[in-house]
């Protein structure tokens, strides 16, 4: 096979060409500042008004709700960093923005809980129930696993929440656009949203935001998005944003069934390699995800023989491969140290075909075998 | 295929891998590495005649630097005699691979290492005068890779 396979969608997806068509006249014909009052200005802000429609009707918010940003990082900072208080509770499996930021506010004097998972990597609704004290501001808990897809109960730690008057944040980067979600039927106050995981452009994100909620904003300036988010108006990302929100409704149904099916076989046929571990749970995950763990080998040769076959996958999330430490969600799940560094994150999107997962298949036992050849514990 | 953070030389090395495989009764053996930080090496040296490396073999559960490391130290060793294959350092693996990213140095180093303990096994086994430089290596290992 020539041609190259991309299999790490949840690291990023190419721009859908619909996508890319309804934002090409943003760029130099309909370049207005949304914050100009001439005709310029305000068709960008007709479009941008539109654009929050769309991508607020995806989650069932009020477009008013939506506030737009430039990354999901930006989204999970500005959620925890304006809530202000004193405690919050997160899981131990999220992602590095929410990770690193609660570090920063730990700094600062915040108390923060982290949630234990079970080996699927679920966290329990009564553990959060548990942890909740009277000074609790908020509980952020990523909605799916950018690792390892576990898919957690959002709509009973959002009731929890609420009946405990207590702000719930989740981080949907991975999930949105993929299943359905609906704010309000699963009592969420905050989400995370991002654009590039969903076939639209880098640079476009949101942070739904509840009516009621107070948020402090992270950036000062001119007041756009409501003060919280100043900045001028990323026009052409947004739009973009917007209509790849739009296809996922449309599509998100038969898009999800043809992906686990896909996504099954896969797991079935890896499994069937010796020394083969499935990550997470084998249902209640995201539809596009699939991760593994080898015994005897080490994830990144495993990536790189990959690689060398034209086959792009990834050891666990793009954010960590620079790092030599095993992947804490892989740890909190109870992977030993070892074990946690031979996974491998194969992630499926709207252009995998059922060719490129049989291909995968056939070649992966033969690579296992020649990096187990190498093992000094192979044999 | 390409690659900023691996060299041509380090992809060629991990694509086709010189000398890997288990040797039967080896002259020496050395072992190193950490199972926790995802790095083993083992590194088998056979002595012939004058004390030169006959035959060298390793394997290495590890990522592409650390396979790669394994596979130049073993071409570096070969036919050089027990004095100048103490000589393999760090530097020397780094620059036969050209090059390896920086979070990988420690790599590179599990190759030289890997090769003293070989050597440092050899000397020792057959009751053999070890050199001091060798020795202190050798004491700096065993506490660095417990």
């Amino acid at each position: 096979m020539s041609k190259k396979i991309y299999l790490d969608y949840s690291a990023t997806t190419p721009v859908d060409p619909r996508v890319l068509k309804a934002m090409q006249p943003f760029f130099s014909k309909k370049f207005g500042n949304t914050m100009s009052i001439h005709s310029f200005g305000q068709e960008a802000k007709i479009a941008l008004e539109k654009s929050r429609e769309k991508v607020a009707d995806l989650i069932g918010a009020k477009p008013r709700e939506i506030i737009f940003t430039g990354s999901a990082t930006e989204s999970n900072n500005l959620a925890l960093k304006g809530i202000r208080g004193k405690h919050i509770i997160i899981s131990q499996i999220e992602h590095p923005s929410i990770v690193e930021t609660t570090e920063w506010l730990e700094n600062q004097g915040v108390k923060i809980t982290r949630l234990a998972v079970d080996k699927y990597g679920q966290v329990s609704p009564l553990d959060v129930k548990k942890a909740i004290k009277k000074e609790t501001i908020l509980v952020s808990i990523i909605h799916a696993s950018n690792e390892i897809g576990t898919i957690q109960p959002i709509e009973k730690i959002g009731k929890i929440c609420q009946q405990k008057k207590v702000c719930f944040h989740t981080d949907a980067a991975q999930s949105f656009g993929k299943i359905p979600i609906d704010v309000n039927k699963m009592n969420i106050d905050l989400l995370t949203a991002s654009s590039h995981k969903i076939y639209g452009p880098k640079g476009a994100a949101c942070l739904f935001i509840r009516e009621g909620i107070k948020i402090e904003p992270i950036l000062h300036g001119g007041g756009q998005e409501r003060g919280l988010r100043s900045s001028t108006i990323n026009m052409p990302a947004i739009v973009g944003f917007a209509k790849s929100c739009e296809i996922c409704k449309k599509e998100m149904e038969k898009e999800s069934q043809r992906l686990t099916k896909l996504r099954d076989k896969l797991i079935k046929n890896i499994l069937k390699i010796d020394g083969a571990h499935l990550n997470g749970p084998p249902e209640n995950r995201l539809p596009n995800n699939a991760n593994f763990w080898f015994s005897f080998i080490e994830g990144e040769s495993l990536v790189i023989q990959f690689d060398l076959l034209g086959i792009a996958a990834s050891t666990g999330s793009a954010c960590s491969s620079a790092k030599l430490e095993p992947s804490p969600v892989l740890l909190a799940i109870g992977l030993k140290p070892q074990q946690a560094h031979g996974s491998l994150r194969i992630s499926l999107g709207r252009w995998t075909t059922e060719k490129e997962i049989d291909y995968l298949i056939k070649v992966l036992p033969g690579i296992v075998k020649k990096l187990r050849e190498i093992s000094p514990y192979g044999k | 295929m390409v690659n900023s953070i691996y060299s041509k030389k380090v992809i060629e090395h991990f694509r086709n891998p010189h000398n890997y495989g288990r040797m039967k009764n080896p002259s020496g053996l050395g072992r190193v590495g950490n199972i926790l930080c995802g790095d083993i090496m083992y590194l088998y040296i056979k002595i012939g005649e004058n004390d030169i490396i006959k035959d060298v073999k390793f394997e290495t559960l590890g990522c592409a630097a650390a396979i790669s490391t394994s596979s130049v130290v073993t071409d570096l060793a070969k036919g050089k005699t027990i004095k100048e294959a103490l000589e393999i350092n760090s530097q020397k693996i780094v620059e036969s691979l050209g090059g390896l990213p920086l979070t990988k140095y420690h790599c590179s180093l599990l190759g030289a290492d890997a090769l003293s303990e070989a050597i440092y096994d050899y000397l020792s086994k057959n009751k053999k005068e070890i050199p001091k430089e060798l020795q202190k290596r050798h004491q700096r290992i065993r506490n660095e890779h417990k």
